[in-house]
């Protein structure tokens, strides 16, 4: 007997060209290519009569029931889409044994580091606030993300956006959080329980930015605290958002929106050191992007003129008819 | 449906082969006639001999035979299984209470799995509250003979990892720890029933690990131990309403 390997399971080997058809709906799907699987089953690429999607084929029905349970609450949750739309449900029966499958929205898009790899560290913060707005957004709804890790988020565009993929963890509010990965758990790093809650969260999405930084994650140390704190220190990137990231992994922020608020100041901010910089005449290069910018500023200061101007313009039209209302 | 109840499992982390006393199977079938769900965890080294991993057959038919989930690991795994093993059982254990429900509406041969998506999703939904709610009562064995020498620090960051997880539910929680072969018996109770394992460093150190693996009687002492508790605090609830859960088990 051996340690039971879930790739060796039927549900992640289908090959390309398998049909697929649905026990209760009778649709049928064509498998295209395997995108990637987990602890509960394999995602797929597949054709159907609904167009492409992303298929979920699982073992374990109570969790693919699960799953689809957090996805239907998704789609109730008001304004954006927050996940992939969920398509179809169903079962597949082949030599009498039976496997739960959902469709859902292919999102196409690139892995978090994928995006990151080519782009300057300022877009690790933007992804950051866009994630701290669905979080926002989730929370209210009254749902924890629970296993949030760059695996299960996307970047799609452009325009570039944050999206997740596998919504497998999303728990109820001040229930236990269904599904975690220890790197990004709290409950690992002895900093608190795996109730599900924002700081929950946030922990998580703090993580995810350790995470860029460090591609290859590490484990705890007897002081996580200090081990922390000096990974902090010793990552360029992760130096700009120290003092958030360190709010974050102490349970300071109560609400995302706290949390997405402060970044969001810190990223303003940051522009204006970058610019102050470019002041130094030593880097030619540096210099043209500040000239380019000047001009820029200049512009905008003409259109600033030009608007102040058609304002009072307008003021004056609008006071000489009341004027004429008056004398009449 | 929203009945609070009390689940009863006894969690066994072994590295199999057991070699004394009553058989372990048998012991695991008798758990589970009484309510209990037998679970059972084999860790295994990476540079394990194969006739150690065929000792490991074991863990599956005690698993079998006490209604309960195996899985077998490798030692550095422990922490994360531990914890999915006993809420999989958990949630199988309330599935079997559910198909039982379901049966006596729909008749004879219905579970879960024969309803559309649609109503299983509401199913689920039952089957996850009472997942959350419902009172929890682990007792784990832990296999202290010589070969497991190497894993018992992993074991006891394993068992702590657990309860920080099971904590954070909203029903109650209580573990019991009893390691075989312990110092004087066969089976020696480390913990008596107790809803925090913030101490179970200190038990850990006084351990000393022996030479013979009596899984059989460990099982045993188990039940004893949850049939001791429920006498125990009938005494002070007179009301203890005892839930499907307790007569039934799967």
């Amino acid at each position: 007997m051996m340690p039971q390997d879930i790739s060796k399971s039927p549900v992640c080997n289908l090959a390309a060209g398998e049909e697929i058809r649905g026990k209760w709906n009778q649709l049928i799907y064509r498998i295209r290519r395997r995108l990637g699987y987990g602890a509960t089953g394999a995602v797929y690429l597949a054709d159907s009569i609904n167009g492409t999607v992303a298929l979920k084929i699982g073992h374990d029905q109570m969790s693919i029931t699960s799953e689809v349970n957090v996805l239907k609450r998704f789609s109730k949750v008001q304004g954006k889409v927050l996940g992939p739309s969920l398509i179809d449900v169903d079962d597949w029966q082949i030599r009498s044994v039976t496997y739960p499958f959902y469709a859902m929205e292919y999102l196409k898009g690139e892995t978090l580091f994928d995006f990151m790899r080519p782009k300057s560290p300022e877009w690790a913060g933007i992804l950051l606030v866009q994630l701290l707005t669905d979080l926002h957004m989730l929370h209210q709804a009254g749902w924890a993300f629970g296993d949030l890790k760059p695996d299960n988020l996307l970047v799609t565009g452009p325009p570039y956006r944050i999206r997740w993929i596998d919504v497998g963890g999303t728990t109820v509010m001040d229930r236990s959080i269904k599904e975690y990965t220890e790197f990004f758990d709290r409950g690992y790093w002895g900093k608190g329980s795996r109730k599900a809650e924002p700081s929950y969260d946030l922990f998580s999405a703090g993580m995810v930015m350790v995470n860029l930084a460090y591609p290859a994650r590490f484990t705890k140390k007897s002081d996580p605290d200090r081990q922390m704190q000096e990974l902090r220190k010793n990552s360029p990137m992760l130096r700009l958002y120290a003092h958030i990231l360190e709010k974050a992994w102490n349970g300071k922020y109560r609400y995302a929106e706290e949390m997405r608020n402060e970044l969001v100041l810190l990223l303003n901010e940051k522009d204006k050191r970058t610019v102050q910089q470019n002041k130094n005449p030593a880097v030619q290069k540096k210099a043209a992007v500040q000239k380019q910018t000047r001009q820029s500023q200049k512009k905008k200061q003409k259109s600033f003129i030009a608007e102040t101007f058609l304002v009072f313009t307008f003021v004056f039209v609008v006071y000489l008819f009341y004027m004429l209302g008056q004398t009449m | 449906m929203r009945k609070k109840g009390t689940l009863r499992q006894i969690l066994l982390i072994t590295d199999g082969c057991s070699n004394q006393g009553e058989d372990p199977v048998a012991m695991a079938a008798l758990a589970h006639e009484q309510g209990i769900a037998v679970n059972v965890i084999g860790v295994l080294n990476e540079n394990a001999p194969e006739y150690h991993r065929q000792g490991l057959k074991e863990v599956e038919d005690i698993a079998m035979a006490g209604g309960g989930i195996s899985q077998v690991v490798y030692t550095k795994q422990l922490a994360q299984t531990v914890k999915m093993v006993t809420q999989k059982a958990m949630a199988q254990t309330i599935k079997g209470v559910v198909n039982a429900e379901l049966q006596q509406i729909l008749g004879s041969k219905s579970t879960m799995e024969d309803l559309p998506p649609d109503k299983r999703g509401e199913v689920m939904e039952v089957v996850d509250e009472m997942g959350e709610t419902m009172n929890l009562e682990v007792l784990v064995l832990i296999d202290a003979s010589g070969s497991m020498e190497d894993k018992m620090l992993t074991v006891q960051e394993s068992l702590l990892d657990l309860s920080i997880s099971l904590n954070s539910r909203i029903g109650e929680n209580e573990f019991s720890i009893f390691a075989f072969p312990g110092k004087k018996k066969e089976v020696e109770e480390l913990l008596s029933w107790s809803s925090k394992l913030d101490s179970i460093g200190k038990i850990f150190s006084k351990l000393t690990l022996g030479g013979i693996t009596p899984t059989g009687p460990a099982i045993k002492e188990g039940i004893a131990a949850f049939t001791r508790k429920r006498s125990s605090k009938r005494s002070f609830l007179s009301d203890d309403a005892p839930g499907y859960i307790e007569e039934s088990g799967m």
